[in-house]
């Protein structure tokens, strides 16, 4: 053996490590997780072709004039069923033949609705002699990039990031404080810093990994763009997981059971899941909650890596969400190291 | 092992591999400690013995630099955890009374752990060897029995070669059979020469392991000297115990005929049981049963047996240690 292999930062980290990869509950959660709900997300937000929007006409003739447009699907009916499918959601627009011409009845709330109302309004006018005034023509683009799993990626990622550190950190100092081996280890001539640093390593380890198995599968499953520098994506990934880890360690410095230890955890966590822009974005929170969603972990991870990924933007651009974890690093760590408890 | 265990001597603090003066320990209004004063010698295997709460763990929690002592002096190998926290850490051993070392590791992975915490200390595969787990090291410690693990928890404190090793409760809660072969563990140790102090509640244990007992109560030493010495101080090394069937109570003045009885050095009564010190059983349980009889009582139970630490206790204390 050598001298490296038989220092005791070494074997604490291997320990660390092999530890993790002996907990299936654990590898479950870190790599198969993340991945289902990627999955799951894809499949339930992907691009559709345009929908086809159903309307309805009390006349053939006019029935006729809006089956000219592809983008629409109609029916002939009269006016009380008409009014009865409107109702129940059956057709989005229905078009009234009357004396003076033709009325639209529709919700004008609904998007859809107000689409139906275009497409037949310009079929109808068509079929009567109207004329373009200017030629136009569509040159159609799906872009990658914009689609929601594009969107939803960097969220899972920095959810996963926060996660496995918070988890992994928190659980397995409680329990060893809780097993007493804590207080063992206090009693053997260990470096205590060496203790918490294998974790941080094990924990960088890990994330290797984790990103690198998430980030592949997002590529080669749903094209996900990489726009920005990989470098600095993965030193983003590396602030955000040590800054998750810091938090991690603050959450276990003091509580005495895994039941305290999960309770606080969760309170740590919950308000970011929610408020952070995992799923849908940030700013759609109103302007008062919006420093409280700034000076969130979580939203400043996501932030970064969205910037990074999807705007290719570089660190520089990104000093604000940047500044805002390593605050979250220096002030968590500075703090645990006060309050931590070793028995 | 070259200091006798009988010889009384006062060395000085640099002689002692660990000496106590003046030790006090509070918790809020519960005194755990309450004046401890104690030398142990080089290569001596010393036991702390007393009730659950006799403020045992308390005062080998001090000696381990766990707990910080109110008042007193504590020096190890001739160091204070004052001066020389991180230089003592390498050079005690220490197994504490609960703690689970993490399942999912093998005894080999938590051994070569360990190992890396000193600077010096045996082969990995000579702990292994030393705690009979030859068979069990690529076991995971999930799989151990409790006896399997207390051993490897020993193993644990010995890889840094120690200059003295702390047990604390070692044999609690094990059966019989893992008992007797932990006990053989500490015996090999000691003849080896190392230095140990151990605690414990069971007498037997104090008895069969340790040079020197410190009986302990209520935070306090009560008692300290060999075994037999303590033994002998109970005044006989027999015990003769009896009770007498109902009819006949006994009393003061016949207590007082029962200690006349020649070869009888002492008389306590305890749920109706009565206990004699007896010298010399074969002279003096006849007169006894002689006395006995002349009193108009029939004893029932009667029985012998040779005097132990546990005998010891209750003279002291007035008090089983199982009571607790």
């Amino acid at each position: 053996m050598s001298s490296l292999t038989d220092s005791s930062l070494f074997q604490l980290t291997v320990t660390r490590f092999k530890l993790f990869l002996r907990e299936p509950e654990a590898l479950f959660w870190v790599f198969v997780f993340p991945i289902l709900l990627a999955v799951g997300l894809g499949i339930a937000f992907r691009n559709r072709p345009a929908d086809v929007l159903d309307v309805g006409a009390t006349t053939t003739q006019l029935a006729q004039a809006l089956g000219a447009d592809k983008g629409l699907r109609t029916t002939v009916t009269d006016e009380v069923q008409g009014a009865h499918d409107l109702a129940t959601g059956r057709i989005l627009l229905l078009a009234i033949a009357r004396d003076s011409g033709v009325v639209y009845k529709y919700d004008d709330t609904n998007p859809d609705a107000r689409s139906a109302r275009l497409l037949a309004d310009r079929a109808i006018q068509k079929a009567a002699g109207q004329k373009d005034a200017l030629t136009s023509s569509n040159d159609l683009i799906h872009e990658t990039g914009a689609r929601y799993i594009d969107f939803v990626v960097p969220g899972l990622l920095g959810m996963n990031l926060m996660g496995s550190a918070i988890w992994g950190l928190g659980f397995s100092i409680v329990e060893a404080r809780q097993k007493k081996l804590l207080k063992r280890y206090v009693a053997s001539p260990m470096p205590r810093w060496q203790y918490l640093m294998s974790f941080l390593l094990s924990r960088l380890l890990l994330l290797t990994i984790e990103v690198l198995f998430f980030l592949g599968f997002a590529k080669l499953v749903f094209g996900v763009p990489f726009r920005g520098s990989l470098l600095e994506l993965g030193a983003l990934c590396v602030l955000t997981s040590l800054s998750f880890s810091t938090l991690g360690l603050l959450i276990a410095s003091r509580a005495k059971t895994m039941e305290a230890a999960s309770g606080l955890m969760n309170l740590a966590m919950l308000p970011m899941w929610i408020l952070s822009g995992v799923f849908f974005s940030a700013t759609r929170f109103p302007a008062l909650l919006q420093p409280l969603v700034r000076a969130l972990p979580l939203t400043a991870a996501i932030d970064a890596l969205r910037g990074n990924m999807l705007q290719g933007m570089n660190i520089a651009q990104m000093t604000a969400p940047v500044m805002v974890l390593i605050a979250w690093l220096l002030v968590c760590f500075g703090v645990s190291l006060k309050i931590f408890r070793w028995r | 092992m070259n200091v006798h265990p009988n010889e009384v001597s006062s060395g000085t603090v640099q002689d002692c591999a660990l000496s106590l003066q003046g030790l006090r320990k509070a918790f809020g209004d519960v005194v755990a400690v309450d004046g401890v004063d104690l030398d142990v010698r080089r290569g001596e295997c010393f036991g702390l013995l007393g009730p659950n709460g006799a403020g045992k763990t308390t005062t080998i929690e001090i000696c381990e630099g766990l707990t910080v002592a109110d008042a007193g002096d504590v020096h190890l190998l001739g160091l204070s955890w004052k001066d020389a926290a991180t230089e003592l850490r390498q050079r005690i051993g220490v197994q504490l009374q609960e703690t689970q070392l993490p399942e999912k590791l093998t005894v080999e992975e938590i051994l070569r752990l360990f190992r890396s915490f000193y600077r010096k200390g045996l082969a990995v595969d000579e702990t292994v060897k030393m705690a009979q787990l030859e068979e069990k090291r690529k076991a995971r410690i999930g799989t151990l029995s409790g006896g399997q693990k207390q051993r490897l928890a020993m193993a644990c404190a010995l890889v840094g070669d120690p200059d003295l090793l702390f047990l604390d409760e070692p044999t609690t809660g094990l059966d019989p059979q893992a008992r007797r072969h932990l006990w053989d563990l500490v015996d090999q140790l000691r003849r080896a020469g190392r230095t140990i102090i151990l605690t414990t509640h069971y007498m037997d244990e104090a008895e069969h392991l340790c040079d020197r007992v410190a009986i302990m109560d209520h935070g306090r030493i009560i008692a300290l000297g060999t075994p037999k010495q303590l033994i002998a101080s109970v005044g006989g090394d027999h015990v003769v115990e009896f009770a007498v069937a109902t009819k006949g109570e006994v009393g003061p003045q016949d207590a007082k005929t029962l200690t006349a009885i020649p070869g009888v050095q002492g008389h306590r009564v305890d749920a109706g049981l009565h206990q004699l010190s007896v010298v010399e059983l074969h002279t003096t349980v006849p007169r006894i049963f002689a006395s006995l009889a002349e009193m108009g009582l029939q004893p029932v139970e009667f029985r012998t047996h040779s005097a132990t630490l546990e005998d010891v206790f209750v003279g002291l204390t007035g008090r089983n240690l199982r009571d607790e």
